[in-house]
């Protein structure tokens, strides 16, 4: 009547090899393809050691500026806000605010009112990244400070440590005040940070900055590792400044006055 | 039992309350989504397939995307090669909306169906739908 213990602990037995066998057989078929795909770089990208930047003031007016700060924003969703809650990735300062350090009580006059255009340095030594509690913002290896808006949340200790004032805050949602959507490229939310990424996503795609684009020349960009960049020798024909050099953070945007 | 018919009517209203939710909604099943991948750049398209197997990219997208925006963003691979061997832009502006450019029938169909609330929009820009022309032409006959 029924089964022994004999029989029992075969039938088992047989179950827990058929078990065990057939659970693997099943994972085996059902790998996912994802696992044969590759991800790549785009070959037609950009690269460089260190990306670095030629602001020739000499060849600047303001309506140069004005036009590199409009096509900037533009590319970038930059709202125009207009208050001091102001999202900013390029700019013009003068020179007294710009070069504080410079103490020279007389300075030319043409040096005194012209705009110089600002953006952020991409520092080899970033303040920014050293205090930034996630990882939002990095340096990658091609030397350009990155932002990675998935991450922030919105401390701005960044912007307190930056020196240079490159960092906005985004007060509120930014989407009203951003007049003309390019839907090639995000917006930010409320609550994170962003500053100018060098173009980033335009370098992927093998196109050069949109301020350089736009510049006529008067931007110079390109490799500062690479002796023989375009960069490299304007720098070395012309005697050039940096932003607040004395802070240590080794800026790689070098402005000839 | 003192007061035993204040308490078989307290127990019977405190049943009828905590079961609510189930008797309000009997018969009333939510309709089944019903995703639509009828945009026009889809049906030009002469092998109409997404980057990987139908199957696969309903129950993987969401880590497809998460894996897409840490290698675009933070490694600077913008190329992905499927396993069908096609290459693709890993951006979700740029290349998913670009066929599927109807976000209201294509994602919020599903996502509104199982509550999920993916905050992908708070700075993608979603494309422009022709509904809200629709909408506008109505308001003006009206």
């Amino acid at each position: 009547m029924g089964i022994n213990r004999r029989e029992f602990l075969k039938i088992a037995g047989v179950s827990v090899v058929a078990g065990l066998g057939g659970a693997s057989a099943i994972d085996l078929l059902r790998r996912a393809p994802v696992e044969a795909s590759q991800v790549s770089p785009n070959p037609k990208a950009l690269t460089a050691k260190r990306w670095a930047m030629v602001v020739d003031t000499r060849k600047l007016t303001g309506a140069d500026c004005k036009r590199m700060i409009e096509a900037c924003h533009r590319i970038h969703n930059v709202p125009d806000i207009g208050t001091k809650q102001e999202v900013k990735w390029i700019w013009t300062e003068e020179y007294k605010h710009a070069f504080p350090d410079d103490m020279n009580k007389f300075v030319s006059d043409e040096v005194k009112h012209k705009p110089f255009l600002m953006l952020c340095n991409h520092c080899d030594q970033p303040a920014c990244v050293r205090v930034c509690p996630t990882k939002a913002t990095y340096k990658r290896a091609d030397g350009i400070v990155m932002m990675d808006m998935h991450r922030c949340i919105g401390c701005r200790f960044c912007m307190a440590a930056c020196p240079f004032g490159a960092r906005s805050f985004n007060f509120g949602d930014p989407r009203p005040y951003v007049k003309e959507e390019n839907p090639k490229y995000p917006t930010r939310m409320r609550g994170v940070v962003e500053k100018c990424t060098f173009c980033t996503e335009r370098l992927a795609e093998g196109l050069m900055p949109a301020c350089v684009e736009v510049s006529n020349g008067a931007l110079v960009f390109g490799d500062l590792d690479d002796p023989n960049s375009e960069v490299r020798q304007v720098l070395r024909s012309n005697y050039s400044i940096r932003r607040k050099p004395n802070l240590g953070t080794q800026p790689c945007v070098y402005y000839i006055v | 039992m003192y007061d035993g018919g204040k308490i078989i009517t307290g127990l019977v209203v405190f049943v009828g309350l905590v079961t609510f939710p189930l008797w309000s909604n009997v018969g009333k099943a939510a309709k089944k989504p019903d995703p639509k991948i009828d945009t026009p750049v889809i049906q030009q398209l002469a092998e109409k397939k997404c980057i990987e197997p139908k199957a696969f990219m309903q129950a993987e997208h969401m880590k497809i995307l998460n894996d897409w925006r840490d290698s675009v963003v933070r490694d600077g691979n913008g190329i992905y090669v499927s396993s069908s061997g096609k290459s693709f832009n890993m951006s979700l502006q740029k290349e998913c909306m670009n066929c599927h450019s109807n976000k209201k029938k294509f994602c919020d169909e599903c996502h509104n169906y199982a509550d999920v609330k993916p905050y992908c929009w708070t700075c993608h820009i979603e494309p422009k739908e022709k509904e809200k022309v629709a909408w506008a032409s109505i308001e003006e006959n009206s």
